[in-house]
């Protein structure tokens, strides 16, 4: 009787079809991370900015490793179940950027005493090799396990300010609603597997050629854990008080990479698994998505903490980038990589801002503390005001173009109620960004904040500059973005 | 005949002005604010100079466009393209023109924040000299709109008291508007394939695109306009702006629905544009008769001649969705006439603003006896606001209702009683502040015109003279073009109905 190692040539340690080229990015960091784990446990907490610093050059190195070093075009692994394509590629190293980012904005979070945790940047490390797998499922249980990896890193990582209430409060928070979720995900995938009879996506797309009963309840339990983790209404609840709980670091991280990585998989799940039904998840697709934008809008009207006024603009972006989704088309892909990138670049550089405001040390988080900055602090306030009207999506500011790039596919796509409904949305949604500029330029000056630290400088500048000048060239990044959809298809 | 991108450089010299005062010109001491006054008036001024070479290039023989300039932008189908024709580019020179002004005009009146005001009017300049000079739809879009920042701050910072309400009140009834105009431009870019703006007037677009297409447009430059009952933004804007941010808004922002209409409305949807006239006509009927009503009731001077633009641009869209010749040269006849008189009367309300720091006429009265020139000049342009003859404001008034008789006989006659409607409320404003007694002991020691101001107010009192006695050139200018426009217009209408007689 033969057995499995017998397969097995010297040369070839791996067998066909399970080389552990493709996923060498996630190994380098997982390893990174255990071993910067190691550093910090003998070091002891001093060892924290020493840690972070590395985790940073960690995840350049493994940006690196995916540009440069790994062969081009569509890598298989795992039997099928962990695809490394041109799409995967593109949105990891997005997710890679956000985490790094992250952590470049966090040393002066980490730098006071009772917050000196290097477990801090290890979380995010490990967080961000989930959200890598997640990127690359290729069936649904490399999903469960990337969203499991990134989700139960964020809960921690969402109270690591261990002495402050609302910290704790929106770690619990965010658990139990997540493990919910989590349930939810796995009832509706074990729904798909005893219909199909398989896991991965292919398979999926294979055995499921019309709707079926069984397949839409799978479907629809699926897409209520993504869209959980995307935050997009009726999933939302979580988001605005976590936003507003967790530190502001973390509150820019959650807004940035698990965005990417989650909506990353919710795209392929849907145009690879179920590529024959699209009318069936297209319907939901549109709902969550006019659901979320009206919702994001309507809802950051009333809200004086600037936080959490923030998370119901990421509902509402997400619902935004849902339009393109909704299209099903390779522009609409397209549109929606375009989206997260730009939105990426928006939210990192706001939430930097927000970071900045202390006064004495104490952070300055309602919207009425900006009154004035203009006066006390003209190029923060310069910075803040075009970021803003970015996420505004007002040209010729990065934000128009890729709100821009999502309606423009759901117009080919003929999904016209859904487009007026968005930009109407946007109109409202540009009220409360409107009235954070008014707060800054047309109010008298209150408190100014304290003198800002280096690295937090840089963040806001170049995402800045990002948006301000997108429109200049904004051809690489959309061709970019084109091919990355194209892998898709 | 072209070696250097002309109107590119017209179009961002303005942001390269900004630029050096954002470096060089920070802060709120002194001495920056006068390097950024400078700089920004000398800016202004090359740029003017600049787009003068504009005009002496131009042909205007040709109905084509001009000084084309193409370039890659975003992919392969929505390109950077600039040019201008006989339409568009009285425009550009209309704003490179104006800008020097304001830039004059702010010279003392604005103290706060002078860098960032002139920073925010340069690049104004150059989102509005954009706006008129792009040929690429996408491109349209995004200067136009791209003006409502600065225009958002202008108002907002400078602004009167209710600056605020008045501001965001501009900037989200304008967004609204816009935000269906992209959607429909997204649907003509997968109509044509592409969003090159030539191409799209020569591609047939379907009659139900062509409907849907045409009310998404209507609703942008309709608030633009603005046209009644949209035009409520209008009169806040302009009372709480400052002296030059109204003569912006006045003279060149609401040119831009107009422009809207004569560029994308009438030779890209030319059926729907023939199917909705008579509402066109309806509406502007009801603008020129309805906010003239308004306009003698009002109590402040610029919310005064705020609701008489509102009455002047319904002039202007009858006279474009008449779609004869004569009518659409009087348009645009009478859009720059007004961007230079409404430009003006508001540089006039600026001059006793400035001393009296109101705008109330009830606080005026006998102005004439402390300040003749002022009340020489400002009779000027109050009577160039009624249309009288001799003024460039009767020609453009003169031939939209003659266009628009051939067409609509009733709307004519109620516009033109909207002719002695604005005698009634100009005169009545002009009696109230310069005539009669010198009431107010406050106006007893006020001063006439300074040399700063006179400078402001000369060149626009020359134009409005000048177009009134002999408009010829100006008409010949845009002549070709508008009646290419024309013609291609009426071609489609005919061939429709043609059809229609055949069945």
């Amino acid at each position: 009787m033969k057995t499995e190692g017998q397969d097995l040539t010297p040369m070839n340690f791996t067998p066909a079809g399970y080389s552990l080229l493709p996923v060498l990015p996630e190994i380098v960091l997982a390893v990174g991370a255990m071993a910067l784990l190691m550093l910090g446990a003998f070091r002891g907490q001093r060892s924290t900015p020493l840690v972070v610093t590395l985790a940073i050059v960690l995840l350049v190195v493994t940006g690196g490793l995916l540009l440069w070093w790994l062969p081009s075009g569509r890598l298989e692994t795992f039997g099928g179940s962990f695809i490394l394509d041109g799409y995967a590629r593109f949105l990891k190293i997005l997710a890679l950027l956000g985490s790094a980012v992250t952590l470049l904005i966090s040393y002066g979070f980490l730098a006071e005493r009772p917050r000196r945790i290097f477990e801090y940047a290890i979380l995010i490390l490990i967080s961000t090799v989930g959200m890598m797998t997640l990127i690359s499922a290729g069936d649904l249980i490399t999903l469960y396990l990337g969203l499991e990896l990134m989700s139960l890193s964020l809960y921690v990582v969402a109270a690591s300010n261990r002495d402050d209430v609302k910290s704790t409060e929106a770690g619990l928070k965010y658990f139990v609603l997540g493990a919910l979720a989590s349930g939810m995900m796995l009832y509706g995938m074990s729904l798909i597997y005893g219909f199909t009879g398989t896991v991965s996506f292919t398979g999926v797309a294979a055995a499921v050629k019309s709707g079926s009963i069984g397949v839409a309840f799978g479907l629809v339990f699926l897409l209520a854990g993504l869209c959980f983790k995307i935050s997009a209404v009726p999933f939302h609840m979580w988001t605005p008080d976590v936003y507003e709980g967790a530190p502001t670091p973390v509150t820019a991280f959650f807004s940035s990479s698990p965005k990417v990585a989650a909506f990353a998989v919710f795209v392929r799940v849907v145009l690879t698994a179920f590529p024959n039904i699209v009318h069936e998840w297209q319907q939901i697709v549109v709902f969550v998505a006019i659901a979320s934008m009206a919702l994001g809008a309507f809802g950051a009207i009333g809200q004086r903490n600037i936080k959490r006024m923030m998370a119901y603009s990421s509902i509402g972006h997400m619902g935004f980038a849902l339009v393109g989704l909704a299209a099903g088309t390779a522009e609409g892909v397209q549109g929606v990589i375009v989206y997260l990138v730009i939105y990426t670049t928006m939210t990192l550089g706001a939430f930097t801002i927000i970071l900045a405001m202390n006064h004495d040390g104490r952070p300055l988080e309602q919207i009425s503390d900006f009154a004035g900055l203009s006066r006390s602090k003209p190029l923060l306030a310069f910075c803040f005001a075009m970021l803003l009207f970015s996420l505004a999506g007002i040209p010729p500011l990065a934000g128009f173009f890729a709100k821009f790039y999502v309606f423009t596919a759901a117009i080919k796509a003929g999904l016209f109620t859904l487009s007026v409904v968005g930009v109407l949305s946007s109109v409202v949604g540009a009220f409360y960004y409107l009235n954070i500029i008014k707060v800054m330029y047309f109010d008298q000056p209150g408190q100014a904040p304290d003198a800002m630290r280096l690295e937090l400088g840089t963040v806001v500048a170049a995402s800045t500059l990002f948006n301000l000048l997108f429109f200049a060239y904004p051809s690489p990044l959309i061709s970019a973005a084109g091919n990355a959809a194209k892998s898709l298809f | 005949m072209m070696t250097w991108p002309i109107l590119s450089v017209v179009t961002f010299l303005p942001l390269l002005g900004a630029l050096l005062i954002f470096l060089m010109a920070r802060g709120d001491s002194e001495p920056a604010a006068r390097n950024a006054r400078w700089i920004a008036l000398w800016t202004t001024l090359i740029t003017f100079v600049v787009s003068l070479i504009l005009v002496a290039r131009f042909d205007p023989a040709q109905p084509g466009f001009q000084f084309v300039e193409e370039g890659r932008w975003l992919a392969s189908t929505i390109g950077y393209k600039m040019g201008v024709d006989g339409i568009s580019l009285p425009f550009v020179i209309l704003t490179t023109a104006l800008l020097p002004i304001c830039i004059i005009a702010s010279w003392k009146s604005v103290t706060a924040r002078v860098p960032v005001y002139m920073i925010a009017f340069l690049v104004l300049e150059t989102l509005m000299t954009g706006t008129f000079a792009a040929l690429d739809l996408l491109l349209f879009y995004v200067f136009f709109e791209g003006g409502l920042i600065p225009m958002f701050l202008i108002i907002g910072i400078w602004g009167g008291p209710r600056r605020v309400y008045a501001t965001f009140k501009f900037f989200l009834y304008t967004l609204l508007g816009s935000v269906l105009m992209l959607l429909a431009i997204m649907a003509l870019y997968w109509n044509a394939g592409t969003t090159d703006i030539p191409t799209l007037m020569t591609t047939a677009v379907p009659r139900g695109l062509q409907t849907w297409a045409w009310l998404a447009f209507f609703a942008s430059f309709a608030v633009k306009m603005p046209m009644w009952p949209v035009h409520t933004w209008l009169p806040d804007a302009h009372v709480e702006a400052p002296t030059a941010g109204s003569v912006i808004l006045a003279a060149i922002l609401l040119k831009m629905g107009g422009y809207g209409f004569l560029r994308f409305s009438l030779p890209m949807f030319p059926l729907a544009s023939h199917d909705f006239a008579p509402l066109v006509f309806t509406l502007s009927a009801i603008a020129i008769v309805y906010t003239s009503l308004v306009a003698m009731v009002q109590e402040d001077m610029k919310k005064l001649i705020a609701y008489s633009s509102v009455a002047h641009m319904g002039f202007v869209t009858m006279g474009i969705f008449a779609g004869t010749s004569q009518g659409v040269a009087g348009a645009v006849f009478q859009m720059v006439s007004h961007g230079i008189v409404s430009g003006a009367l508001f540089l006039c309300v600026g001059v006793v603003y400035d001393r009296m720091h109101t705008r109330e006429i009830a606080a005026y009265g006998g102005l004439v006896n402390r300040m003749p020139l002022y009340a020489m000049i400002f009779l000027v342009f109050t009577m160039a606001n009624v249309g009288l003859p001799g003024t460039s404001g009767f020609i453009g008034e003169f031939l939209t209702l003659i266009g628009t008789f051939r067409v609509s006989t009733t709307t004519a006659f109620f516009a033109a009683t909207g002719v002695i409607l604005s005698a009634a409320y100009a005169l009545w404003l002009y009696r109230k502040v310069v005539f009669g007694a010198l009431v107010n002991p406050a106006l007893a020691t006020i001063k006439d015109l300074t040399f700063r101001e006179a400078v402001t107010l000369g060149p626009l009192l020359v134009l409005t003279i000048l177009f009134g006695f002999y408009p010829k050139p100006l008409l010949d200018f845009s002549a070709a073009s508008v009646q290419q426009l024309v013609n291609t217009y009426n071609q489609a209408v005919t061939v429709v109905k043609a059809a229609a007689l055949v069945q």
